[in-house]
């Protein structure tokens, strides 16, 4: 047993850290600092910086413009760049929809859509959710009628996130309402500019717009835009929930935020001494901590059994559980620190609340390891 | 890094495994509980004579030279199977600082006495001076394994300075009153009267003691693991074994999500362990050691507390019986997460480095 890293592996890690100190554009860096918002230009410049180097979308097949990276470089640069306070890459396009076209899609379809999502001119979103169907997704009402060469589309998505900035969005829609729930479902790449799509958009606590409704009145799209079989789409949707789940604990993020609490910390007054001197202030600090510590490891260790071609089962989940309730605590624990008066940090801590929720609620993940992994239920 | 274990490790880990199954089954256990000495000799002759009680030390005086992480699985075994055997007492603690801080004669001496199973130790700390340099004075209480051990190790300090002692347990000046621990193993709380002492080692012992103590809580961190998994296991089989309302308990999404949380707990804490494991073999800053193995005895003690009250009420009245395992794997976490310093002093300690 070896916890570290390999030679390999460390120099493969200066040399990301090296790049992103040359190459992270420093008024970028500091929104992510600020916890300010992003534009979707501001999204789509840090992607065309990646795309530059060839690095935005490392597990894309060589060909395609991947970069050969194992698993674990792939987990060192996504850690990496959490950790020098990169704006996130958009997933919907590159990690989402891609995965499916790599593995449902037609060579047409891949030709058509794949190099421009690379390249960072097309700007996607997700479409699933609805206001019926947020953790009991298959029984999703949004329905496609086919009409010769095309499907019409109505129906309503929400919680659609960036769907103000996006060009395209990928979506679950009801081909057959008379087949079982989930056989009548199929998966359509649809064009935003198209007629009848409405975006509304939905103010979260924070005040902040991340997520719109989507409105489809009778939208056409053409049959081409199918990606598999008519009726398989609850299968493209389960392919995809299990891809890419190696990354879902933020771990770097996270570190990157604990040195910024204990900074503030060490600042903050309390009582006439620092309050990171303040033994229940401090206890509560820690216990985060070590949980990050502790998570960090329990991370590679899965990324360890991914590697050694065995790979782990539903209990990644916790990854996402552990990582969640982490990033939360932090943005509270830092909401304390502040005061009052650091509204910013308020805020943050309210807009956090989000991600025990999105991308399979915590529930819903224990849920699965409960029924996959110890076979309960 | 790697986390599969190496070959030596996967044979060191069959045949703890094998011994476990063929030598301590929880009926076993029972029996060596009750009897009058509260440990088995048997089980002893048979743990050295599979090499585990050399195992740890270094090959010139008898042992195999393993590191902390050789042991994990051999301590994860013990812990899952309740063992109450003096080994962490005798080779992770008072044994650890005979290798590392005897002079050559005692390595020679003790070391091989140890790993052919002739010696059994116990460690007791005296506290603040309480030596003249050849006679120790002092009472301490609750010394795990005394009314086995052949030798004492004791430290007694003196400001920031400490000084190791070798001590026979029969010597005169030693009295004991013997008591059993709430996890079934057996303590004494020790006086000492004028007691003929011998220095192990030479000059200030206090970074070896702090050093030995930090490999023996590294090797508590993965028993404790050991145990957590056992309660676990135990309490998965109930839930889908105890029928009432007509169906499995199992079914119940209230308790799928508290098992779930459970398991999550004890994978953390076995990330834990390891990581106190690798950082007491690496000789580096002690200072980071130190922070490193309070971190994950934060962890461990967190967990076992909350691995063990839901087992016990995932179980339900059944889990209150002495009769079941899961009742003394409750009693052993609740003393781990109380041993070798509680969860409050590690959180100070982990602070401070």
């Amino acid at each position: 047993m070896d916890l570290d890293y390999s030679p390999d592996e460390l120099a493969f890690r200066d040399e990301v850290r090296a790049w992103l100190r040359a190459n992270l554009p420093e008024d970028l860096r500091r929104k992510v600092e600020t916890y300010d918002d992003f534009g979707r230009e501001d999204l789509l410049r840090w992607h065309r910086i990646l795309a530059k180097k060839g690095w935005v979308a490392p597990w894309w097949p060589k060909e395609w413009g991947g970069t050969g990276w194992s698993v674990v470089q792939r987990y060192i640069f996504e850690e990496e760049c959490g950790y020098a306070g990169a704006p996130p890459i958009i997933p919907f396009g590159v990690t989402m929809c891609a995965a499916v076209l790599f593995r449902f899609g037609t060579p047409d379809q891949q030709k058509r859509y794949l190099p421009p999502m690379y390249a960072g001119d097309v700007f996607w979103c997700q479409g699933y959710s609805e206001p019926g169907s947020g953790s009991d997704l298959a029984s999703l009402k949004t329905r496609a009628v086919r009409e010769g060469g095309h499907y019409v589309v109505n129906g309503q998505k929400t919680w659609t996130t960036l769907a103000h900035f996006a060009d395209w969005i990928f979506c679950l829609v009801r081909t057959d309402p008379g087949a079982k729930q989930q056989e009548g479902i199929s998966f359509l790449l649809i064009d935003m500019k198209t007629p009848g799509i409405t975006v509304r958009p939905l103010i979260l606590m924070d005040g902040g717009h991340e997520v719109n409704e989507v409105f489809f009145d009778d939208v056409k799209v053409p049959v081409e835009n199918r990606v598999h079989e008519e009726g398989k789409g609850w299968t493209v949707a389960k392919y995809l929930l299990g891809h890419e789940r190696m990354n879902t604990a933020r771990i770097g993020g996270s570190r990157r935020e604990l040195e910024k609490l204990k900074e503030l910390a060490a600042t903050q007054m309390k009582d006439g001494k620092p309050l990171i001197e303040d033994t229940r202030f401090r206890d509560r600090l820690t216990r985060v901590e070590v949980e990050l510590m502790a998570l960090e490891l329990t991370n590679l260790r899965f990324l360890d059994q991914l590697r050694g071609g065995k790979p782990p089962g539903a209990e990644v989940s916790m990854l996402k559980i552990r990582g969640t309730e982490i990033q939360q605590a932090l943005t509270e624990l830092a909401m304390d620190a502040a005061g009052p008066a650091e509204v910013t940090l308020a805020k943050r801590y309210c807009n956090f609340r989000k991600t025990s929720i999105y991308a399979g609620s915590n529930e819903i993940q224990r849920n699965i390891i409960a029924k996959m992994s110890l076979g309960l239920g | 890094m790697k986390f599969d274990y190496t070959e030596e490790q996967q044979l060191v880990a069959d045949s703890v495994r094998r011994f476990v199954a063929q030598d301590y089954a929880f009926e076993t256990r029972k029996r060596i509980v009750a009897s009058k000495e509260g440990w088995s000799s048997a089980v002893w002759a048979k743990l050295a004579e599979i090499g585990l009680l050399g195992l740890p030390f270094p090959s010139e005086y008898g042992g195999f030279g393993g590191r902390a992480v050789d042991l994990m699985s051999v301590m994860e075994a013990f812990g899952e199977a309740l063992l109450v055997e003096p080994y962490l007492a005798t080779v992770g603690l008072a044994g650890r600082l005979v290798a590392t801080a005897g002079t050559e004669a005692q390595r020679r001496e003790l070391i091989p006495a140890i790993a052919e199973g002739r010696l059994v130790l116990a460690f007791a700390d005296l506290g603040e001076a309480q030596s003249d340099g050849s006679k120790l004075n002092g009472r301490k209480r609750v010394v795990m394994h005394a009314p086995v051990a052949g030798k004492l190790v004791v430290s007694a300090r003196s400001g920031a300075s400490a000084g190791l002692f070798l001590v026979d347990a029969r010597a005169s000046g030693v009295s004991m009153t013997p008591h059993a621990t709430l996890d079934s193993m057996r303590a004494a709380d020790v006086d000492f009267r004028d007691v003929p002492a011998v220095r192990l080692g030479e000059g200030d012992a206090a970074a070896a003691i702090a050093e030995a103590m930090d490999y023996a809580t590294a090797l508590q961190c993965a028993e404790a693991v050991g145990a957590m998994k056992s309660a676990n296991d135990a309490t998965l089989d109930y839930l889908k074994t105890r029928k009432q309302f007509g169906v499995p308990i199992g079914f119940f999404q209230a308790l799928q999500h508290r098992m779930v949380d459970m398991v999550i707990d004890c994978e953390q804490a076995r990330s834990m362990a390891s990581l106190a494991c690798a950082r007491v073999d690496a000789a580096g800053d002690p200072g980071e050691r130190a922070r490193i193995v309070s971190a994950a005895k934060i962890k461990i003690a967190d967990a076992a507390r909350r691995i063990s009250q839901e087992s016990v009420q995932l179980h339900g009245g059944m889990g209150m019986s002495d009769e079941l395992k899961v009742s003394h794997t409750f009693r052993r976490l609740t003393v781990i997460a109380r041993e070798l310093g509680d969860v409050d002093y590690h959180l100070e300690r982990f602070a401070r480095c």
